[in-house]
Parts: C-alpha cells; sequence; structure tokens
C-alpha cells in the first residue's frame, strides 16, 4: 500500500500487527501466567521474573497486560464501530431529508453534542448496569452525536458539488448517490477520524474500569489493573504503570494510523515532514516583508553583489530570477528559469500568461512575498534601493510595508472577515506611517472615496461580507492606497469580476497611476486586457519570457508564434463565426527549443495529444 | 417546435426572487447565448431547466413535455436535458475513473445496457471529444483541465440529450484551451445536432457561440434577438454598457465615463 509508504505509516502497520498479534495469542500464551496464584509472592516488586511485579493473589502482571489486551482491544473496537456506523446511518440519511427533518436531527445532534460525554456514559450505565457490554455500548452511543456531524458535514459538502448535480441530473436516485458519490469521497477522512477516536475510545474505557464503571471482576482490561496497581504504587509503582504503559502503546498506534490515513501529504505531521524537507534546501538568510522568505541563491556570479547606481536603476527589478519548489520527492522542480523584469516609476507593466507561465510568481518574487517551500534565487532583486535579497532593516521593511500594494484575485480571501473595513484600512496609516487615529482615518475615507465607493464614512463600519465583489476589490485597492504606494502589483484583480466592474475596478488603478506616479504591474491571462490597460506587456511561458511588447502595437509587433496564438484564439467581438477559432498548437510549447520549423511542420507535441486537434492550426499558421 | 420552451418562469430561493418572469425559447441545433453580469439570474435559469433549482412559477417544456415538478413524465422529460459545468476540476468525482461517470450518465437514456455495450459507448464518447479510449481508467485528477472538460461533455452527451446546457464551461480554462473547448462544442452540435443554451459573461464567446443572444439583469431579460443584429446595434443602454466594457486588443481603455457604485 503506497499510503503507508513513509516512517510514521511503517510504525502504525508494524505497531497495529503488534496489538493484532498480542490480543490473538495473548491469552492463549500468558494465560496460565496470568491466572497461576502464588500467595507466596503477592505484591512483588518489579523484578527480572516479573518484569511489572505481581498482584494480590501473586499473578504475573505483565502476563495479566498482556491477556488483558485482547479484552481492552475488542471493547474499544466494538465501541468505535457503534459509534461509526450510528454516525454514518444518522449522518447520511440526515444529509438526504427534506430541509426541515433534516434541520430537526441536526439540531438534536447539536444538543447532544453539547452535553459532555462521560455524563452521557454514565447516564448509560445507570440503564445498563456497570458491565464490560454495558460500558461498550454506552461509550460507543456517545460517540454517536460526534460522528453524526462529522459524516454530515462531509457529506453536505460534497452533495454541494458540481459532480453529484451532474450525477442527479442524469438521473441518480439519493441513494445512489450516496453510494457511489458521497461514501468515496468522504471515507479517507472519516477513516482518519475512526482512528483518532479509536484512541479516545480506548482512554475511556480505561476511565471507565478504573472508576469501576466498566469491565467488572473476574474479567479485566487495562483500566482495571491500572485501578488494582494504584493500591500499591509505592512498594510496586510498576503494576500501575505497566497496563498504563499498554494503553499508551496502543493509543499511539491508533493516532499514527490515523495519521498515516490522512490522505493529503499537507496534514499533520506529512506537513512536518514536508517542512523539514524543504528545510533540507540550501538557504542562506531570511528576509522578505514577511520576514520568513527562504532565499536561495542557485546561479550567483560573483560580480553581482556589486550594486549598481541608485539614478539609474528602474523602481523595481529582478534580475535572472529563478523559483523553485519541492518536488514532494527531496528534489526541486524550478518554475521560473532565470528571468529578468523591472518596472520604472509611474510605468504600468502587464504579465501575460497561462496557469503555469510563472507570471504570479515572478510578481510574488518581486514584492518579496513569496514564502517557503519556494526557494527565490536572483543575482539581483531591489525595490526602489532596497535589497530584497539581503538582510531587511526596520526601516526597510516599513518602506516595503507602505510603498508596495499587492491586490490578489479574490478579496474575500485578503480581507479579514472579522474586522470592519475602517479597521483594516487605517491599519496601514497608524502602524507603518504613524499617524494619528484620527488621520488615519481620514486617509482610510480619502481612499474609499478614490475607489468610487460612496458615502465612504458610512461604510467605513461594514464587514466586508457586506461589500460585493467588486467593492471588496476597490476597497483593496483603497488600502493599498492608504499608504501612497510607489507600486501596485494586482494579480489577476478583476478575473473573478463581471466586465462593468472590471472595468471600474480597472479605472480606480488608472486614476491612482495618473494622480500620484504610482507603477502597477498587472497580471492577467487575458491578453486583451492587459494591451487595453498598459503600456508594457511581457508575456510569459513555462517560466521564461517568450516575448516583450507595447501595448500599442501588441497586433503589428507580435513576433514569437505563442503570443500570436493568444492573441489569435482569444475570440473577440470581430470573430469570424462561420470558421472554427484557430487553437495554439501544443507545438509551440517546446518551438524555442526545436526552432520554428517545427512548429510550421506541426510535429507531434508532448502531454495532451487532443490538445492540438487540427481544426484551428491553418489560422494560426496563416498569421506566421 | 422548439426543443426548450421557457415561460413566465420564476424562481425564488425564500423570500428573494432571482429569476422573475422570464421566457425564450431554443429551436432544434440552435444555441441560445445567455449574457449578464454574475447574480443575474443566468445559472438559475439553467438550474431550473436541468431541475436542480425551485421553480415558483411559469412552465419549462422540453421537446413539447412539461419538465417541472416531480412527476414521472417531468423526470422523463427532463432527461433530454444535460449540463456542463464552469470548474472540471469539481465537476468530476475525483474518486470516480473518467469512464465510469461517463457509464453512469448512459442512465439518462432511459435503456437498459449490458456491461459490454456500455463500454464500448464510453469508449465511442470518449472519441467523439477527441480522448484516447484507454485513457477511460484514469482518474480526474490525471488528466488537465482541458481534457477534464471534455470529459464532462462526453458525459453529458452519454445522456443523448436534445439540448445542453453549458454553464461558463471555458471560465475556469486557459485561453488557449477556450478554443479548442469552444471548437469542440460546435462541431458536436453540428454533427449530432443538439441544441445548446450558451451561459457566459464573456460577451465575445457568447457572440462567437450563439445563434441568438438572451441579456439579463436582475433576473429579467433586458433585451434578446438575434446575436449579429443585437450586438451591433443594441436598443437598450444596459447593453451598450456591456459592450463598452469588453477590452478590445489594440484599444487602450478608457475610464472617463464610470467610476460610479
Amino acid at each position: 500500500m503506497k499510503k503507508f509508504a513513509s516512517p510514521i505509516g511503517l510504525a502504525a502497520v508494524v505497531g497495529l500487527l503488534l496489538l493484532i498479534a498480542v490480543a490473538i495469542v495473548g491469552p492463549i500464551v500468558w494465560g496460565d501466567a496470568a491466572t497461576s496464584r502464588n500467595v507466596a509472592e503477592r505484591w512483588g516488586a518489579a523484578s527480572p521474573a516479573h518484569p511489572f511485579g505481581t498482584d494480590d493473589l501473586g499473578r504475573d502482571i505483565l502476563a495479566r497486560v498482556l491477556v488483558a489486551s485482547r479484552l481492552s482491544l475488542l471493547l474499544t473496537a466494538g465501541a468505535t464501530a457503534i459509534g461509526l456506523t450510528g454516525g454514518l446511518i444518522i449522518g447520511l440519511a440526515a444529509s438526504i431529508m427534506p430541509s426541515r427533518l433534516r434541520r430537526a436531527v441536526v439540531w438534536v445532534m447539536d444538543i447532544l453534542l453539547a452535553f459532555p460525554w462521560l455524563l452521557l456514559v454514565l447516564f448509560f450505565t445507570v440503564i445498563w448496569g456497570a458491565t464490560a457490554t454495558g460500558a461498550m455500548l454506552a461509550i460507543g452511543l456517545s460517540g454517536i452525536p460526534n460522528l453524526t456531524r462529522l459524516v454530515y458535514n462531509l457529506a453536505s459538502s460534497v452533495s454541494g458539488t458540481d459532480y453529484v448535480r451532474a450525477a442527479r441530473v442524469v438521473g441518480v436516485g439519493p441513494v445512489g448517490i450516496l453510494t457511489r458519490h458521497v461514501l468515496p469521497n468522504i471515507a479517507s477522512p472519516l477513516l482518519v477520524q475512526a482512528a483518532a477516536a479509536a484512541s479516545v475510545t480506548l482512554l475511556s474505557f480505561a476511565g471507565l474500569s478504573f472508576l469501576g464503571l466498566g469491565v467488572q471482576a473476574p474479567a479485566y482490561d487495562w483500566g482495571r489493573q491500572i485501578n488494582e496497581g494504584i493500591g500499591q504504587i509505592y512498594s510496586n509503582p510498576m503494576g500501575a504503570i505497566g497496563p498504563g504503559l499498554a494503553i499508551v502503546f496502543a493509543g499511539l498506534i491508533f493516532t499514527l494510523i490515523s495519521e498515516a490515513l490522512a490522505d493529503q501529504p499537507g496534514q499533520g505531521i506529512g506537513r512536518l515532514v514536508a517542512a523539514s524537507r524543504a528545510a533540507v534546501l540550501p538557504t542562506d538568510g531570511r528576509s522578505g516583508e514577511s520576514g520568513s522568505e527562504s532565499t536561495v541563491r542557485l546561479n550567483k556570479s560573483p560580480d553581482a553583489t556589486a550594486t549598481e547606481p541608485a539614478e539609474a536603476a528602474p523602481l523595481a527589478e529582478v534580475k535572472g530570477l529563478h523559483v523553485a519548489f519541492p518536488d514532494g520527492g527531496g528534489g526541486v522542480v524550478e518554475r521560473v528559469h532565470g528571468i529578468d523584469f523591472s518596472v520604472s516609476q509611474g510605468e504600468t507593466v502587464g504579465i501575460v500568461g497561462e496557469s503555469g507561465s510563472g507570471k504570479s510568481l515572478t510578481a510574488l518574487a518581486l514584492a518579496g512575498l513569496l514564502v517557503p517551500p519556494a526557494a527565490v534565487a536572483a543575482r539581483r532583486r531591489a525595490f526602489d534601493g532596497i535589497d530584497l535579497s539581503s538582510e531587511l532593516t526596520q526601516s526597510d521593511r516599513r518602506r516595503l510595508g507602505t510603498e508596495l500594494g499587492v491586490v490578489f484575485q479574490d478579496p474575500l480571501t485578503s480581507l479579514n472577515p472579522a474586522l470592519t473595513i475602517g479597521r483594516q484600512l487605517t491599519e496601514v496609516p497608524e502602524t507603518h506611517l504613524k499617524m494619528s487615529r484620527r488621520a488615519a482615518r481620514e486617509r482610510a475615507v480619502d481612499g474609499l472615496e478614490a475607489v468610487g465607493i460612496h458615502s465612504a464614512v458610512h461604510r467605513m463600519g461594514d464587514y466586508p461580507h457586506q461589500f460585493s465583489g467588486g467593492m471588496r476589490q476597490r476597497a483593496m485597492i483603497g488600502m493599498a492606497l492608504t499608504a501612497e504606494p510607489k507600486l501596485i502589483i494586482a494579480d489577476e484583480p478583476t478575473t473573478a469580476l463581471d466586465v462593468t466592474v472590471q472595468k471600474q475596478v480597472l479605472g480606480v488603478l488608472r486614476a491612482a497611476k495618473e494622480s500620484t506616479n504610482t507603477a502597477v504591474v498587472l497580471i492577467s491571462h487575458d491578453i486583451a486586457l492587459v494591451a487595453g490597460f498598459c503600456d508594457r506587456i511581457v508575456v510569459m511561458k513555462d517560466g521564461q519570457i517568450v516575448e516583450e511588447l507595447s501595448a500599442g502595437r501588441i497586433r503589428e509587433d507580435a513576433q514569437h508564434p505563442y503570443t500570436r496564438g493568444l492573441i489569435a484564439c482569444l475570440p473577440d467581438m470581430r470573430s469570424d463565426r462561420s470558421r472554427p477559432l484557430p487553437v495554439i498548437d501544443e507545438v509551440v510549447r517546446p518551438a524555442e527549443r526545436h526552432g520554428p520549423d517545427q512548429f510550421a511542420d506541426g510535429g507531434s507535441g508532448e502531454g495532451d495529444p487532443s490538445e492540438h486537434v487540427a481544426t484551428g492550426r491553418d489560422e494560426v499558421r496563416s498569421l506566421l | 417546435m422548439s426543443v426548450l420552451d421557457v415561460e413566465g418562469l420564476s424562481v425564488r430561493y425564500r423570500s428573494r426572487t432571482v429569476v422573475s418572469d422570464v421566457s425564450f425559447a431554443v429551436g432544434r441545433k440552435e444555441t441560445l447565448g445567455l449574457v449578464g453580469e454574475s447574480g443575474s439570474g443566468k445559472s438559475t435559469i439553467a438550474l431550473a431547466i436541468a431541475g436542480l433549482a425551485p421553480v415558483r412559477t411559469g412552465s419549462i417544456r422540453i421537446s413539447g413535455s412539461e419538465s417541472t415538478g416531480r412527476s414521472r413524465s417531468a423526470r422523463i422529460a427532463r432527461r433530454n436535458v444535460q449540463m456542463i459545468f464552469q470548474d472540471p476540476f469539481s465537476a468530476l468525482d475525483p474518486k470516480m475513473p473518467i469512464g465510469e461517470s461517463i457509464a453512469e450518465a448512459t442512465r439518462a437514456t432511459g435503456r437498459r445496457w449490458t456491461a459490454q455495450d456500455r463500454r464500448r459507448r464510453v469508449a465511442d464518447l470518449l472519441e467523439q471529444v477527441h480522448l484516447d479510449p484507454d485513457r477511460a481508467g484514469s482518474l480526474p485528477s490525471q488528466l488537465s483541465g482541458g481534457q477534464r472538460q471534455r470529459v464532462t461533455i462526453a458525459r453529458a452527451l452519454a445522456g443523448e440529450p436534445e439540448i445542453i446546457i453549458a454553464d461558463e464551461v471555458t471560465s475556469a480554462l486557459d485561453v488557449s484551451v477556450q478554443s479548442t473547448v469552444l471548437n469542440l462544442l460546435r462541431e458536436l452540435q453540428e454533427r449530432l445536432g443538439i441544441s445548446l443554451l450558451f451561459i457566459s459573461h464573456n460577451l465575445a464567446v457568447v457572440r462567437y457561440m450563439s445563434d441568438e443572444v438572451l441579456v439579463m439583469r436582475e433576473g429579467r431579460i433586458v433585451e434578446s434577438g438575434e446575436t449579429e443584429t443585437l450586438l451591433s446595434a443594441p436598443r437598450q443602454q444596459y447593453t451598450r454598457q456591456l459592450l463598452s466594457a469588453v477590452p478590445v486588443l489594440g484599444q487602450r481603455m478608457s475610464f472617463e465615463e464610470d467610476l460610479s457604485a
């Protein structure tokens, strides 16, 4: 099983097998030792013959711990199974009930959840009496509300997806949807949870038996053994610690299993492993606005450290920029391959490219915002005289915080939902510009008015969710403007917005540029948009700059087949509707490596062979 | 007779009216484009036609049979509609091989399929969308965004629908992939004679795909008509506003007139 091909997975599997083996053979092998009485040796301390000592009848405690593993584990498994089955049935059923009934079920479960589980267990114990089976039922049932809630939440999130909708359109019924789509997709988080729950259940049992409410004499489990051993804790500490160790060991194994089952390597301990791998990558120095960016110098030439005269330098620039990420297998994948990029004061530059072209990485590296595991290397990385590749001083950090504004695609994730817009807009002027609260507020109101938000004074008290998408994006820009930045980097700022709102947002950026001579880097996949807004366009592909063009003459000047393809395949209001759209042949991809002839020949591409169905190839070719 | 007839359709969620009194028709082999801002109700119309949104008033007829409600005849009528969603990443079950997803959709035909027939049909559909039939066992995660969108197209075709609703099918895709998907849709429509309800906020894409266009705003139809006529000589201010906001390559955007909230 691939899932367990990690040290944790291996430990979990070995541990589980060990537990199962002991549970099966324990009573057979050590059964006699566990029951043979030897009153002469009662209350014996730990010795080589009896590593955990002996109990009141002189029986070997280690043997009893090993024998008790069967009962302890069976009860744990039983209770976990009850909780899981109940949770699955109620949770799944609730997810397909009509909304009123569903709300009622969830409501009841929420009330039960708010009830302390131990109280529930005690309640059930009263009903069924203090027996092992009673305790198992009690613990199992008291685990149901929790698991029901989990199953219900997981199932609801799956039910809302498009693939479930598609299945419904196709005519798959509710039960079919549960078994075909919901269960397979919630199974793995559920297993993780079940393994974690097993470890809690084990502890619950130990607790109950310890209190005398669980397993009753003459039967015994680990909890009862602790209870028995605790009386002699001063003469034979191992009598209580021994069974305790067994509980800790089994609990640890359950937790490890849960960890190993966790599907995605980004979770839990898996994340730690990934992080430590990233840390093994050579790093030198920490820098960046966030103070946590690691810088790797991949191709550092000796003369590159000589700083160029500040007057001639553009506002922001990177030279020989490389960005790499760990590939998950110990190596690294380079995503940006040594590019040069610069912005001058008051200039608007567009970076165009498709997903994976490295356009966002380039801009983030320019802003010093890439954090590990991203590894950044450049011969030179500077913003307005600040060398971003060296250790930053406090004042450099403050300057970066105010003079460089960044606007992301989704304003909902970049604005804090719990704070008012006003609070977030006054933060920069107050903390970075050291303004008084009143002055900061005035500045923030000005910022909102500058981005065309009416009655800004009143809207300062609103929360982000009270703003529409376009307003949030304008507020983000307004926030950047409060600091009078010299450079605004806008990464797909309008991709989630409608055309009319897009125009408003870009209008705000344009106004900022015109009134304060702010430089703007606009990143987008839409070449028409970028060309309409910017002075200069940089076309990126596969981590390299393919071409740099003046925006006004893009149609005339574009030379590279990829740029031409991008222009040609984008339908506009004049496209010929009677013909298929030109497509960018995948062959354009390796064009730099094979030369333009390869492209014209339409040779075989890599990756998706059908991505270049020949429908529009002639059109692209005729452009060349 | 039209393949799809929508008359006086209104959809309400709780007390909020999302679509009010919308009527339109889509003829055989025709493409009707639906444009409008987010929140204009265009996606809700799509969901209502597919039976996934509650219809308050009005009727939806597919090839003449009423498709709203829970009756058996409505369910059978709805089988003739299939849908392609915006995000090919969430539109496919991550744990289900793509061939299985397509096979599942053959249920919508209402016929009984033998395992062998179904397998053959899946292979045939994959070929129709220019994917290698040998990849039927692949999981969605092994495919690129464009390939996944083809799989969802194949799945829509598996139900042998008379009309396909394409809701923002290219807005999550790269432009180079967008053109191949649009070409594929047109090619399949030509070959199989399917009608298309094509929803997008991208006017240029809608213009390229549609015979007729419907402009929507706040749940109502603002303007409708033959594509070229409507977009070259819009009668409504709102349509003109939409058109002027579309960036045109080689033209510098101007921002004088707006900047209002």
